[in-house]
């Protein structure tokens, strides 16, 4: 016997490529998944606690408003363990565990949960997180450990494990038995205020202070590079954070050459590369407009200069993604395209309309 | 008293701000005061306190003089006895306590443009016999009292370790800087604002059939 045959209405699309949220995202945590590997390999068992911390905390808090609202989980779509992870390689990695759980915490209620969910936010969840402990705990964000202590792999530093809600011990004593005459300042700390640059080989060998996943640059770009070929990323943002960053330094360097650095140890210091190729690029807090594309990634990295070099803080990138994820939405509406086939004239009077 | 609306009991009158009209959690008002001196338990409760006597004293001379004030010039007339009363208080504080003084600073004389007690002023006292004015009145200030200790303790625990400046935790307390900054005021009162609305909300959904109560959210 012949079945009747199916006829089917629907609207377009008829053809799909089988990317899904999930897909994306797993290959987000995929590609994060090499950087927190060097960052362990760098600072040892301190780091590795700190990311299993701070990704079971996201995981954990966004299980807990999935319950509170009454919703499905939303566990297996991996955005709350990217959020984890990012928010990890940007701690110090010797970043005291309580104080992890509640930036892990705040990052997803606050940051997330409570805009409604993932697509729902207006900043980034991971950089509000960052942010709301850098305000609250101004110590312990710039306590840095040196990389590739002898003893990384033997024991943890002495913060790591400070009691809850309890001031974290002085590192300082630990530190300089592990690494002689460590000095427990960052490259752009030590610009700052010492006037001392790091040397490019420095960056790429990851022999400097930073936050647990700043320093492999080319680790970063390589893993930016699958990203963006598998096209879950936009490459126009991270090209454009770093090449409006590049350009701003060079022109501040031709301005007085002694007193700025050079590009390069812009583009390679802190956290401007991680920056701009994982978080930058965040979909649901970026512009979706190609020209607007570029002004976003390009006003991030001006920001980011100008807060280095003008501003009380040393590292910039953070303030200037959120200031950038606040300014998406009117990007976005001041670089509409053209419709195709509307003239010019037309579509200014669509817009006063 | 607005017709057709039921007349309360002088009970219910006194309990109104307390919880259902809360000035700071269901009224959402006087928030300069509120975000900005709620740095500690002690200032947020001297606050409140300050606030309350301004409130009881005003809104009792108000609905005394209810039948006196010409409508044309009542505004001016209410911020005159307001004004009278905060001057009061001013002088109160500062002689009770030159601390509390100095760390209030200019929100005791702000006290004055409070829109709680311009809005008690004319919404209630206007129209009501003396008694129930002030009971109103009392419940108001209780309830803005309550509110703000409510973010002033939340904020002094968490910033400082420490509640009305004893100690809680012991020396190595952690302070978190934030909740002692302006953002700190305005994650907490988010949060208390979050607790209330969840309350409410499933006060409503646990008895969907009773018509809804008016909010009154200014």
């Amino acid at each position: 016997m012949n079945p009747t045959p199916r006829i089917e209405l629907r609207a377009s699309p008829h053809v799909v490529r089988g990317n899904s949220v999930e897909r994306i995202m797993f290959h987000v945590v995929l590609a994060l998944l090499p950087i927190a590997a060097f960052s362990v390999w760098q600072y040892g068992l301190s780091a590795l606690a700190m990311l299993v911390t701070v990704t079971l905390s996201c995981v954990a808090t966004e299980r807990l408003f999935n319950r509170l609202s009454g919703n499905p989980s939303t566990l297996t779509d991996w955005s709350a363990t990217i959020t984890g992870l990012i928010l990890a390689l940007t701690l110090p990695p010797a970043f005291p565990l309580w104080m992890a759980v509640v930036a892990g915490f705040t990052s997803i209620a606050l940051g997330k949960a409570l805009f409604g969910g993932i697509g729902c936010n207006v900043l980034n969840p991971a950089l509000v997180g960052r942010a709301f402990v850098q305000a609250a705990f101004p110590v312990a964000i710039t306590t840095w450990v040196p990389a590739f202590a002898p003893n990384r792999f033997s024991e943890f530093a002495p913060t790591t494990f400070t009691p809850p809600f309890m001031t974290p011990p002085d590192i300082g004593e630990w530190a300089k038995r592990a690494v002689d005459g460590f000095t427990g300042a960052t490259p752009l700390a030590r610009w700052k205020f010492e006037n001392v640059l790091a040397t490019p080989a420095d960056f790429l060998t990851g022999a400097v202070t930073a936050s647990a996943g700043e320093t492999s640059a080319i680790l970063i770009l390589l893993c930016g590079a699958y990203l963006a070929i598998r096209k879950f990323m936009d490459w126009r943002i991270p090209v454009a954070v770093l090449a409006s960053a590049a350009l701003t330094a060079y022109v501040f360097q031709l301005v007085d050459p002694s007193r700025y650095p050079d590009p390069l140890f812009v583009l390679l210091s802190g956290g401007l590369m991680i920056g701009a190729v994982f978080m930058a690029t965040d979909m649901a807090t970026s512009p979706v407009t190609p020209r607007g594309v570029w002004i976003y990634g390009a006003l991030i990295g001006v920001v980011t200069v100008m807060i280095r070099y003008f501003g009380g803080l040393t590292e910039g990138v953070m303030y200037a993604i959120l200031i950038g994820n606040a300014l998406a939405p009117l990007i976005d509406q001041v670089t509409q395209p053209r419709v195709f086939g509307q003239t010019r004239e037309k579509a200014a009077m669509g817009k006063k309309a | 008293m607005i017709p057709g609306q039921k007349q309360l009991s002088n009970l219910e009158e006194l309990l109104e701000g307390v919880w259902k009209q809360n000035p700071v959690f269901v009224m959402v008002l006087g928030m300069c005061p509120t975000l900005a001196v709620s740095v500690s338990a002690m200032n947020a409760v001297s606050m409140g306190l300050a606030t309350t006597f301004v409130l009881v004293g005003s809104t009792f001379l108000v609905s005394l003089l209810r039948n006196v004030i010409p409508k044309e010039v009542r505004i001016a007339t209410y911020i005159v006895i307001i004004a009278t009363f905060v001057t009061v208080v001013d002088y109160l504080i500062q002689a009770i306590s030159l601390a509390v003084y100095d760390a209030l600073g200019a929100f005791i004389q702000l006290i004055v443009v409070n829109c709680i007690i311009l809005g008690r002023a004319e919404a209630h006292a206007s129209k009501n016999p003396p008694l129930r004015s002030v009971l109103n009145a009392l419940g108001m200030g209780a309830g803005f009292t309550v509110g703000l200790f409510a973010l002033g303790g939340v904020r002094e625990i968490l910033g400082a370790g420490k509640l009305f400046g004893f100690s809680l935790f012991g020396p190595d307390f952690q302070p978190w800087v934030v909740m002692v900054l302006p953002p700190g005021g305005f994650f907490v009162l988010g949060a208390w604002l979050l607790l209330f609305n969840w309350l409410n909300s499933r006060k409503t959904d646990a008895a969907p059939a009773k018509p809804a109560e008016g909010h009154a959210h200014v």
